[in-house]
Parts: structure tokens; sequence; C-alpha cells
């Protein structure tokens, strides 16, 4: 890495958790419902819609309740996503004339969006109309982010509750998502968007005759306000098919820093919340901290392997070394595309502004490390904060054991109940995952959509995997995945990896908010410090090793060691 | 049960008219009025009608334009409705092979350089299809040829490269690059400017 | 505790071992290795494994056979060294379980119905049964004495050779079966019906046959079955991958593979944990109701602490002698001095060697005839001597006031400021009298146990808090609180006082461990997280608490909160460091099984081991044999020193988790080096 990537690393850095810090304090203000600046335009419509809906949203819920109505929440959301898909050559807003999708890939594409996976196994701008980008995507992109933040919120509500076994209100915690924190920020990085020079309107295509005289289909949209959430929501489901990469999608540096800022700040301004509902900040610093350098660690060494580059080409270019410049943009470079590919892949965001298929092995090997311990590197909305506290329950386990006490984190104790919830949250990606990949490696219909021989091929499967079970939705994208076999099983994944997770979440959430709180004393095991962080990390890093070692040594690591000796498949 | 699911119905209703539609006109109807060139897909128009977008490349093949850099968008490349990029992996012998072609067509067009002096940005695909932009040493082993196609002088050439060029704001990351359907557009211009101050 | 020092010394004896190797292999038995998840993966394995030599050597693939067959012996080797560990642990048990049984064979019992007396075997008493017990007899159950008083003979049960005195009535009434009857007839009233008395509890205990998993064990097992899953799974589509990269890996490298992965080092040793964890506090001849219990008190956040016998020495001990104005303080100390004479309490002895020591005077001989002893009376609480016309008496100063002013003498205005000050200083004042003239006081002064500060230091850095539980006023609880160190006191302590004070502490989250011996205290044990009853008390206390101190010491309170730390910290310490050796075996063996088909991945091979089927072998032997060298820490548990909780993880850290990581690389090396010089393998 030159110094000048340190340096711009670190700013961004900066940038980032300085913003943060004001951020989760007011996410907490907005859901512990102390005053903030917009209640007196979000208050009037937060009631409307509670009278619409016509429920009580101060009733507290047991986690059983919450769950289903998180579950009911989304399964109507699928359905409406499903049918607008489906459908779309029925409904208005279609100048594309665009005919309705195929059940399978409907079924992927609703369960991909719900899943705030956004996977995307067409292009969007060969297939999607207006209205099913906005009143179908868009929506889902606010409403998968909501739902994330909601679970995350619950789960910090239990560990400051008192044998209360409640853990707040669903529709309360989702409605106020949307309305105090996705909406807002929406609407800000829209325009900001919008001056970069993303496009913001309901044209038809715009046909021009190019300076050498032959046709150019120019496809328009409402791109900005679903990029906007797209990015803010980690969602990542592009507007069109090379996602950011697209010059209307990210047309400028600038823009591309905005999003990489936009995909991290609400999951780091999560830790701030956290910590100031625990009353003391510690304990989200410290999550912040274990965060950073897992982040820091990856950015570095992506950058490097891709400034490093593929010796064939730079044999080929009578040089030592080239940098790996297939996939990417001139715009965004080595630096910020290095930087891109970490931020989405360590966050659920899954947007890109570079082909990850094309990236050096190792790099590759680093993106799908970044999701195959859980994404929990900022990680998505919610997701990522209630991810990386199923790691520290599993770390104070483990660890907490050595200073002779029954485990506890925040004075709640960690007995069976949340460690076979902690296991059943944090096994079900790699288990999936393994399994999936084996049997698509296997059989016919799996093999068939590889593009690239060799270890990488399977390195693409995995990685269609490991993205949708971690939620996350970029590619390998030379996978043709647009097929029943993978439309079903990946739709699958997306649903397993998303509620598979949920669920134990809540269900740890209602035990801890059941729990007494123990007093701290000179023998509980310190959760604020260095040490904690440094375990953390540690344990992250174990069990994502233990459990990816052997495949990854089959895929990017064969598969570099056959490139450094000029092996070509 | 069922009680829950007429709540989850009412509500993604209720969300999709605030989101689907009031977000995304609200938007629409602000960003035309605040940023109406952007919003609307920084088209530039020329006499003859639309010349494009600025964003969005476009191939150039002839050797008096600047030519940007291979393009896996559609079929014969820079297709808009199919953006997109090879996606092939460090070992596919078919990236190989592209390279060695591509790198043969730049020291073809542009007779003179070594393939050490070619920038890899010429010689490998982006990752939309419709990257915009080439790197500005690209475009300077392109310079010699589109001046001597134009009848230009070199140095006339150089400070068109240099107008076009779009840098990244301090700090943040990001990497100068020439946007060729601008600079190319300008060239018309140059030559149309001298021709008639000619005739 | 001698005896306990003697049974703690040697973790591998001969008439240990012999029965606990002939037990690894009866548990072989999978009705048996299902309770462990672990350990029964790597039994199947054993099977397919010993299947595929099987089939190897049929074929005539001789050298395929060597390999398979030492994987075959080493894995299953992995399944008895497990099952050995925890016949280990048991077998200890076991062999304190066999002496206790001898005392409950055949005794007859006494049965009393009516007046008639008949002689019955014990097996057939029920409870609510009266007998008779007579000098040498065996008491035939547990029971509560009604009538008479006998010393008796416990030393089967607590392994204390001198005898205790067991009377009707009162904190000393219960009685256990198997016990001898030494002197005196004494009637009971059984309290347990066979097959639930103490000594068949007691059995049940030390054999583990009731065991159960403890709460946090059972974490333990979901976690490790987790890991399990995982590696099941990590394994079994490494298959598919091997197959899709054009090559494939043999069954038994496979299962070499999982065996190595999965946590087997403390999968195998769990159990034996938890069993030696009981046994330790066994030695301490504690007997712990339940695992539970055990566990619990490591996790113990205050210890409430009787003052007397715990804090301070059971005995007060007069440190001066006040005189009131105008009276020599040498005419105190021989009134003092002469009314204890007869006196034989502990705090008697001690004013006679105080005035001796501190004014020289010696003890005098008395002629029976010339002197008469007021022996202490519970009625008017004074005791005293008439000699020679002279009437000393001594008592508690409300006593002593009563019994002068009771004569119409006056008392010294300056008493009561003395009486006070002595409470203050946490003594107790003892007022002399002679010849109905208030002479002075004695200061009597309870004696904190030497070094039981530093371990209320030690406990307080372990973050337990201690409360002195005292019947003394506030003033003296408070000075005596202060000189012994404890963080806190509860004064006047009365049942409910006590009961109010734990269900306090419970509600602020915390775990509270007591001590107690009356039937008083029952309720308060009952309600502790952990109550140590002891042995001494009643059938009430005992049953109430869920540890018994057979030594009836309550000190050792402390002793078991540390054994309850020391056993979460084995298993923290070995699941740290199972995991963290995975790292090795994967370095190991990876390489090893893909270096046919990618001979680049032999740059993992970082141990650089000779070949693949030595690599491979090795991590099965090294992960087999650290089993085995770990059996002496899961029985010992792993050092524990009174620090606090980061020092005390950082340490365990350093020596487990980054030991983990270390060991297994060398080790591996090491048996590689070892198993090609021997040329084991090709």
């Amino acid at each position: 890495m030159k110094t000048l990537d340190v340096f711009q690393l670190l700013f961004f850095t900066g940038v980032l958790i300085v913003c943060s810090l004001p951020l989760g304090l007011y996410i907490k203000k907005v859901f512990c419902r102390e005053a903030t600046l917009f209640d007196f335009i979000l208050k009037p419509v937060e009631k409307f819609i509670y009278r619409l809906m016509g429920i009580n949203a101060d009733a507290q819920m047991r986690w059983t309740q919450y769950a289903f109505a998180l579950l009911s929440f989304n399964i109507a959301g699928g359905i409406l996503l499903y049918l607008l898909l489906r459908l779309q050559n029925l409904l208005p807003l279609n100048p594309g004339s665009f005919s309705g999708m195929s059940p399978d890939l409907a079924f992927n594409t609703a369960i991909s969006f719900v899943t705030n996976t956004n996977w995307q196994a067409y292009a969007g701008e060969s297939t999607l109309g207006y209205l099913a980008q906005m009143a179908g995507l868009t929506v889902q992109n606010f409403l998968s982010a909501a739902t994330g933040i909601a679970v995350a919120i619950a789960l910090m509500r239990s560990f400051s509750g008192k044998e209360s076994g409640t853990i707040g209100n669903f529709w309360f915690d989702a409605t106020r998502s949307v309305l105090w924190i996705l909406l807002p920020l929406s609407l800000i990085f829209s325009i900001v968007f919008v001056w970069q020079g993303v496009p913001q309107n309901f044209n038809k295509p715009v046909s021009i005759k190019t300076l050498e005289g032959v046709e150019q289909s120019i496809p328009q949209g409402p791109v900005a306000s679903q990029e906007a959430i797209k990015i803010i929501g980690t969602n990542g489901g592009g507007f069109f098919n090379a996602n950011s990469a697209h010059p209307y999608e990210n047309p400028t540096p600038l823009a591309s820093f905005l999003q990489v800022f936009a995909i991290l700040i609400i999951p780091a301004a999560l830790c701030t919340t956290f910590g100031k509902m625990m009353k003391d900040r510690r304990h989200g610093l410290v999550l912040l901290g274990a965060m950073l350098l897992l982040f820091i660690t990856g950015v570095c060494l992506v950058t490097h392997f891709e400034n490093a580059g593929n010796p064939e080409i730079a044999k080929i270019l009578h040089r030592t070394s080239v940098p790996q410049m297939e996939g990417k943009e001139v715009r965004f470079g080595i630096g910020a595309s290095s930087l891109y590919s970490v931020v989405t892949t360590s966050a659920s965001c899954g947007a890109v502004n570079s082909m990850h298929d094309s990236f050096t092995p190792l790099s590759g090997m680093i993106l799908m490390l970044n999701i195959g311990i859980g994404e929990i590197i900022f990680g998505g909305v919610g997701a990522g904060f209630y991810g990386i506290i199923l790691f520290a329950l599993l770390t104070v386990f483990i660890a907490g054991l050595m200073v002779g006490r029954t485990p506890e984190y925040l004075g709640k104790k960690i007995e069976a109940f949340e460690i076979k919830m902690v296991m059943l949250g944090v096994l079900v990606i790699p288990v999936l995952v393994l399994i999936l990949t084996a049997l698509s490696v296997s059989i016919d219909p799996g093999k068939a959509g590889i593009s690239n021989p060799g270890p990488h091929g399977l390195s693409q499967v995995l990685y269609a995997y490991l993205s949708a079970s971690g939620n996350n939705g970029s590619a390998f994208a030379g996978l043709s995945a647009n097929t029943f076999f993978y439309n079903l099983l990946l739709g699958l994944t997306m649903l397993i990896g998303r509620f598979g997770v949920i669920i134990p979440v809540i269900a740890i959430a209602g035990a801890i908010a059941s729990k007494k709180i123990v007093p701290v004393s000179n023998g509980t095991f310190p959760t604020t410090g260095i040490m904690f962080a440094g375990l953390l990390t540690i344990i992250i890093l174990m069990v994502g090793a233990l459990t990816f070692f052997p495949v990854l040594s089959l895929a990017p690591v064969a598969e570099h060691l056959k490139m450094m000796n000029g092996v070509l498949y | 049960m069922l009680r829950e699911m007429k709540y989850a119905f009412k509500a993604i209703l209720i969300f999709t008219i605030i989101l689907g539609f009031g977000y995304t006109f609200f938007i629409t109807v602000f960003a035309s009025l605040l940023f109406n060139r952007q919003a609307n897909g920084s088209i530039i128009s020329g006499e003859n009608g639309k010349k494009g977008s600025v964003l969005i490349g476009q191939k150039f093949t002839v050797p008096r334009y600047f030519h940007p850099r291979p393009s896996n968008a559609g079929s014969k490349g820079y297709d808009p409705t199919a953006s997109g990029g090879s996606n092939l992996a460090p070992t596919n012998r078919k990236l190989i092979d592209n390279v060695k072609s591509n790198l043969e067509q730049v020291l073809k067009d542009n007779p003179g350089f070594k393939p050490e002096d070619i920038p890899v940005d010429a010689v490998t695909s982006s990752a939309s299809g419709l990257d915009p932009h080439i790197s500005i040493e690209n475009a300077k082993i392109q310079a010699p040829r589109v001046a001597k196609a134009r009848n230009l002088d070199l140095s006339v050439v150089h400070y068109l490269i240099n107008n076009n060029t779009d840098k990244p704001l301090l700090f943040v990351q990001g990497e100068p690059g020439v946007n060729v359907l601008q600079l190319n557009l300008e060239l018309d211009k140059v030559s149309k400017d001298i021709s008639n101050e000619r005739r | 505790m001698k005896e306990s020092s003697k049974k703690q010394k040697r973790i591998f004896s001969s008439e240990l071992i012999r029965p606990a190797i002939t037990a690894s292999f009866k548990k072989l038995d999978p009705r048996w290795m299902i309770k462990n998840p672990v350990m029964f993966i790597v039994e199947i394995g054993s099977v397919l494994v010993t299947y595929q030599f099987l089939k190897t050597m049929l074929a005539g693939n001789l050298n395929e056979g060597l390999f398979t067959l030492q994987i075959t012996l080493w894995l299953w080797f992995t399944v008895l060294f497990s099952n050995f560990a925890e016949a280990m642990a048991e077998g200890r048990g076991k062999a304190q379980a066999d002496a206790l049984r001898k005392t409950r064979t055949e005794t007859f019992a006494k049965k009393k119905t009516g007046e008639i007396i008949e002689q019955i075997p014990a097996t057939q008493l029920r409870k609510d049964d009266i007998c008779i017990c007579e000098p040498g007899d065996i008491i035939p159950g547990d029971g509560e004495v009604i009538e008479g008083i006998a010393s008796v003979d416990e030393s089967a049960i607590t392994g204390e050779s001198a005898p205790v005195i067991r009377e009707s009535g009162g904190d000393r009434s219960a009685v256990t079966g198997g016990t001898k009857v030494l002197s005196d007839r004494i009637v009971i009233r059984i309290t347990s019906n066979p097959g639930e008395t103490f000594i068949d509890k007691m059995i049940r205990l030390v054999e583990g046959a009731k065991r159960q998993k403890t709460p946090n064990e059972l974490a333990l097992t979901i976690l490790l079955s987790g890991l399990t899953i995982v590696f099941v799974i990590v394994v079994a589509t490494l298959q598919p991958f091997a197959i899709y990269s054009g090559t494939s890996v043999s069954i038994t490298s496979l299962i070499a593979l999982l065996v190595c992965l999965i946590p087997t080092t403390i999968g195998g040793l769990l159990s034996a944990i938890g069993i030696a964890g009981i046994d330790r506090v066994m030695q301490h001849n504690v007997l712990a109701m339940s695992g539970r219990s055990v566990e619990a008190s490591g996790d113990v956040n205050t210890l409430l602490l009787d003052k007397t016998g715990t804090i301070t020495l059971g005995n007060r001990q007069a440190v001066e002698f006040i005189p009131m104005p105008g009276v020599e303080e040498l005419q105190l100390a021989d009134a003092a001095q002469f009314s204890s004479l007869p006196d034989e309490t502990p705090e008697g002895r001690s004013i006679v060697v105080l005035a001796k020591e501190k004014y020289g005077l010696r003890g005098r001989v008395m002629q029976d005839h010339e002197i008469r002893f007021i022996p202490f009376s519970a009625n008017t609480r004074i005791s005293g001597v008439d000699y020679n016309g002279r009437s000393i008496r001594k008592g508690a100063a409300e006593a002593i006031i009563k019994y002068v002013q009771a004569k119409n003498r006056p008392i010294p205005k300056e008493l009561d400021g003395v009486v006070s000050g002595i409470a203050q200083a946490g003594g107790t004042p003892l007022v002399v009298v002679e010849n109905d003239k208030i002479l002075g006081a004695i200061y009597l002064k309870d004696v904190v146990k030497g070094g039981i500060k530093e371990r209320f230091d030690q406990l307080r850095k372990m973050g337990i808090k201690t409360v002195m539980i005292t019947g003394d006023n506030p003033l003296t609880a408070r000075s005596i609180a202060a000189e012994a160190g404890v963080d806190d006191f509860l004064a006047e302590a009365t049942p409910e006082s006590k009961m109010k004070l734990i269900r306090q502490e419970q509600s602020d989250g915390k775990l509270v461990a007591m001590a107690g011996d009356g039937t008083n205290d029952a309720p308060a044990l009952a309600q502790a997280d952990v109550g140590l009853a002891m042995h001494s008390g009643t059938m009430a206390a005992k049953e109430a608490g869920n540890m018994i101190d057979l030594d009836s010491n309550p000190t050792k309170l402390i002793e078991i909160v540390e054994i309850g730390k020391q056993l979460l910290m084995t298993r923290g310490a070995l699941t740290t460091f199972s995991i963290a050796n995975d790292l090795a075996k994967y370095f190991a063996i990876i390489p090893a099984i893909f270096a046919a088909a990618f001979p680049e991945l032999g740059l993992l091979n970082i141990m650089h081991l000779h070949s693949p089927q030595s690599a491979i072998i090795s991590a099965v032997i090294f992960n087999a044999l650290i089993i085995i060298a770990l059996i002496p820490i899961a029985l010992r548990g792993v050092a524990y020193l009174p620090l606090k909780a980061e020092a005390l993880l950082l340490r365990n850290i350093l020596i487990y988790g980054v030991g983990g990581i270390i060991v297994p690389f060398a080790g591996i090396k090491l048996i590689d080096i070892i198993i090609t010089g021997i040329k084991l393998v090709p």
C-alpha cells in the first residue's frame, strides 16, 4: 500500500467514527422516546400510522410475540413484492414494457429483498419497470433494514431490562426505524447523489446516436432515491446490473466515498447506541474496536493483493507487477475499489463498484471470510450488531469460564439456553454454505452455472452461498445464477440465513430480558477493555478459520498458488 | 395470529404509499428543481440531437477519436442496456487471451509503443462496461495517433486531455480519469473551429 | 484435614489405575458413549476406520493397511483414554463408597413399640420408628435423639476418631446411621427411610451414580456439540470439494481429520473434570449434595460468616484488668484470678493466665473444705467463690449491678464508662465484685483468627464480599469487623434478619453462601445459594443445606468457593486449549491429504512433516496423547490464584490459549520425527 492509500483509509475511518457518535446518540433517543429534532413532523405521522393499523404501539411484547410480528411483517412484504414482480406487465409505470418475472426468479428476488440480501439474479435495466423498482424494491429496502434495526434494538433493550421478560414492541421499533432514521438519511443522500450525477426521473430510455454513429439506448429511472436506501439500509440491490460500478449509480470518487460512508454509518452508530443504552460507552467502543481492527486489516490486505495483481498480465506487459484493473473502473482505481469491496462484504450490503469475480484469489478470500464470519465487521444495519453480540456471548462464555465464574455479559448470566441459541445463530451460515456448496459442485445443474474453470469455479459457488446466507447480495458474478436450481436453492438459503439468525437472536433477547443483573465486582470478567476486544477478534477469526479453512485452501488458496506458478485453466 | 398478519399487511400498504410513492416522487421533484441536468441523466445535446451522457462511455474505433477501455457491456461493448464486466478469474485462460489481443490492438493502433509503455487499463475491461474514463497514461499513448489523424499539434491534444481530466477531491480515494466522450467532443469542436478558420 | 491431605497426594496410584483400565473398556458400550456426543463421534469414526482397515487388508494392500491400522489403533486409544480419565475420576469416589458400604452391612435395630422392644434388621426401619441404642450398638439409621445423652464414634463418616456427644433437644440431637454408640443409652426417632439415609446419599454421591450434568456443564456440552456438528459438516463436505477439484480423499484420512478437529480434548475430559470437582470438595471432608452446588459456589458474590468459630477463635481471652477508682490493679487481679481458679472454661483459664503473666500471681493450692464454688448459672449469670471470709463474684455487668443493688451497695459511677468502653472496643466486660464491693472489670477480648484478614483480602480481590454475622451489639460487631477486615457485618443477628439479608443480596442479583448448624439456621441455609451445614448440627440444618462439612468447620466455605472457581476455570482452560489446537492440526493434515492434487499446498506444511502419511498419523497420535497428558490437570484442576479476574484471565489465556496454539505444532513435529525415525511410516 502506498502512504497515500493509508492516509486516505485513515481519513475515511476517522470521518466515519466521528459522524457515528452523534448518530448513535440520536438513535438511542429515538428508541428511548426522548425528544429529537424531527418530532414535530414525524410524531403525527407515526400516530397516524398506528391509528391506520389499529395497534397499540406501547404494548410490550414477549420474545415470541415480537418474533411473530416480525415474521408476519416480512411474510406480508414478501407476498406483495412477489405479486408486484410477477404482474409488472399488467401495472402502470413500465415504460420499458418489461414482462412479468418468471415464478422462480420472482421467488428468489422477493426473498432476496425481504431478507436484506438483494441478491440479483436479473439485470435491473433489462428486467424491471419503474413501479416494481420503487413500490417493490425501494420499499423493501427500507423495511428489511428497519427489521434489522428493530432486532438490534430489542436485543439492546433486553440487556438493560431487569427480569421483565418483554423486549419492546416490534411495530414501534420498525416504524421509528423507518421514519426517524432511514427516511431522513435517505432524503439527504438522494439529493447528494443527484448532485453527483445519479439520475432521478421517470423518463423513457434516452436514444442517442454516438459520435461514430452507433445507436445507443441509455436507460433512465428514479435511480437516486433507490440508490440512497440501497446504501443506507445495507441492501445493495442495484438499479442496474453493474450496480455501483455503473456510472449512473456511482458517478464520481466522491459519490463512492459517500456510499461506503453511508453503508457503515448506521452499523457503526449502533455501537454507540448500545454503549449509551448500557450507560457505559466502553461497551460499544469495545465492539467498535474489534470491528475496526478487522476492517482495517482487511482493507490493507485487499489493497495490497490488488496492487500486486496478476503476474501473468504483468508478464504480457513486460513488467514485474501491474495492478489488477480487470473489472474495475478508472475513476475508482485500486484504492477506492478495494475499500468498497471490503466495506460491502463487511457490512451485509452487497453493492459493488468493481467486479469481485476478477479480484486476485487472496483478495477474494478475504471478501469471502468477511461474509463467512457472519458480517460482523460493522455488518448490516442491525444485523451486524446482533451478529457481533452473538460472538461476544461466545467469547464471554469461553473466556469467562477461565476466570472461574459462570460467564456473564453485562451482568446477565450466559447459560445453556443462550449458548444453544448462540450456536444456532453463529453456525447456521457455515453449515448452510458448506452443505449447499458441496451439493452444487457435485451435480450438473449446479456445475452448469460455473463460468470460470479450475479452483475459481469452486470459489464462485462458495461465494454465491456465502453471499446468500449472509444476506450480502454481492457475487462472483460470472456464475449464471438465474436458473431454476440456483433461484430455488439460493432463495431458501437467504431465507434460512436471515431468519435462522434473527429468531435465535430474539429468543436470546427474551431470555436475557428475564434475567437478573449481577452487579459488577472484581471477579467479573471485564468486557470493556482491550483484552476483551482482542479476545473477541480472535474468537471471530478462529470460528471463521476453523470452518472455512479446508474449502478455502481448495479454492482461493489453491488458485493463488496456481496463479503464482502461471497455471491457467 | 391472524390479527398480527392483518396488521402486517396494513403496515406494508401504508409504507408502500409513504416510501414507494411519496418518497420517490418527492425526491424526483426536488432533484429536478435543484439539479435538473444530473437528474435527467447528464445528457449532452449537440446540434444534431443528443450526443450521449457524459457519464456513460461510448465505443470509439476510428483513429481520430480517443478509444475507451475494452468493454463487456453487450456483445459489441458499451451497450447501456447490458452493463457488466467480464467476470473472468485471474486464472482463466480467456482473460489472459483477451489481455493479449487487447494489447495487440493497442500496439497496432498506436505504433511506436512497446508493451511496457501500455497502461493496464488499456488492456483490461471495466466493471460496468460503460466506464467513461481512461487513465491519463492511456490518453497519452493515444495522443500522437489522434493528433496525427486530426492534423493537430500534439500539445493541443495534451492540453485537451488535461482539460478533460476528472480528479478526485482531496483525501477521497479514487484516480484521475480522462472522460473520453467529452474529450472527443472537444476534439471535434476544435477540429471544426480550425477547419472553419481555414475556410 | 490431615486425612484429606493424604488423599490428595497421588493422582495415579496403582490400585486406582487397574480398575480404571477395565472400566475404560466397559465404557465403550455405545449406550454409555452416547452421553458424550464428542467422544461418541470418535467411537463411530473408530468403527468405520476399523472396517476400512479390514477392507484394505483383505484387498491385500499392505502399505495402505499399515497406515490404516495405525490410525485405527490411535482412534481407539483416543476413546479409551477419555474413558480412562472418567474412570480415574470415578475410581477415587468408588474407593470411598466401598468403605462406607461396609458400615451399612447387616446392622440390627432394637425397635421400641410402646413398651415392647424387638430386634429387627435395620433395613426394615421406617420413618418415625423409635429405637434404643446402647453402648457398642451401631446406630441403625438417621435419627434424632429424643431421650438421653451418649458419646458417639462418627469416624465412619467424618474420619475423625474423637467421639462426639449426642443428646436430646438442642442442636446436638442428630445421629447418623452407621455410627457407633460408645457410652450411655439413647432413644432415637428414625427420620429417614432405608435407602434415603445419609450414608446412602453419600454412597450415591461419591459413586457419581446420581450425577446429573450441571447447568454450566450442560451449556458447555451444547457448545462442544455445536462445534462437533460443524466439523462433521466441514469434513463431510470436503470430499465433494475434493472431487470437484479432481482428487479424492480416503475415508481414513477424513475420519482422522474429523477426530483431530472436534474438541476431543475437552470432550474427553469434561465429565472427569466435573467428577473430580466434587471429589476435591470431598477431600476437604465436605459432602456436596450436587455438582450444581459446587459450581454455584464458584459464582458466590457474598459470603455470610458466623463470627464465632469462623472469624474469631471460639473463646474470648482476658487481656486487661480495669480497676475502679480507689482499687489497686493488683487487688482486682487477685480477686479475678481467685474467682476463676475453679472455672474450667477457656475464658476462666485465660483470666488465670493473665493474672500470672502480668502480675506474677501464681495459682494457689486450695483445700476443699475451706472453699465453696458458686458455679455459673443461667439464672443469675454469675459465678464465684467463697473462701475464708472472702466472697468474690464475677459476671456480666447488668447481672453484677443487679446483684450489688440487691444488697443496697453503691455502684461506682465510673463503671458504666469502663463497661461501654470495653464493648466499643469489641470486647466483653466481666465485672468483679468482692464482698459486695465492685472492684473493676475484666476485659475479655474476641481473638480474631490468625491469617483470616489476609484471607478476606484475597476474597475481596476475587470480588467476593464478606459479611460477618454475630449476635453481638453493633458497637462490638463493628470493632471486630474492622479488626478482621470483613466488608460488612450483621449485628444482633436473628434468623429473620439473616434471612432478610440473604434475600436482599439475592434480589440484587448476587449469589450468597453461608454456613450454619442450628435448626434456626435451616431457613437461611435453604435460601442461600450455597448452604454449608455443619455435620455436628441438627438434621434440619443438614437437610436444608446443599453441602455438609463433616469437620464442622465453617471456615471451609472459603475453600469451597475456591474449588468451585477452579472447576469452572479448568473447563474453560481446557476448552480453549482444545480449540486452539485445531490450527496446528489443519496445517498438518490439509496439505497432507491434498499433496497429490495440489502439490502447491505443500506451502502450508509449515512444520515440514516427513510425508503425508506421517503427518496424519502424527496429528492423530498427538490428539490421543494430549488427553492422557491432561488427565492430571483435569483431576487436580488448574492452578488457582486469588487474583483479579483480568489478571487471572490473562494468565490462563497465555498458558492455555497461546500454549494451545504452540504446543501441538511442537508436539506433532516431535511425533513425526519419532515415527519416521522408527520407520512406522514409509
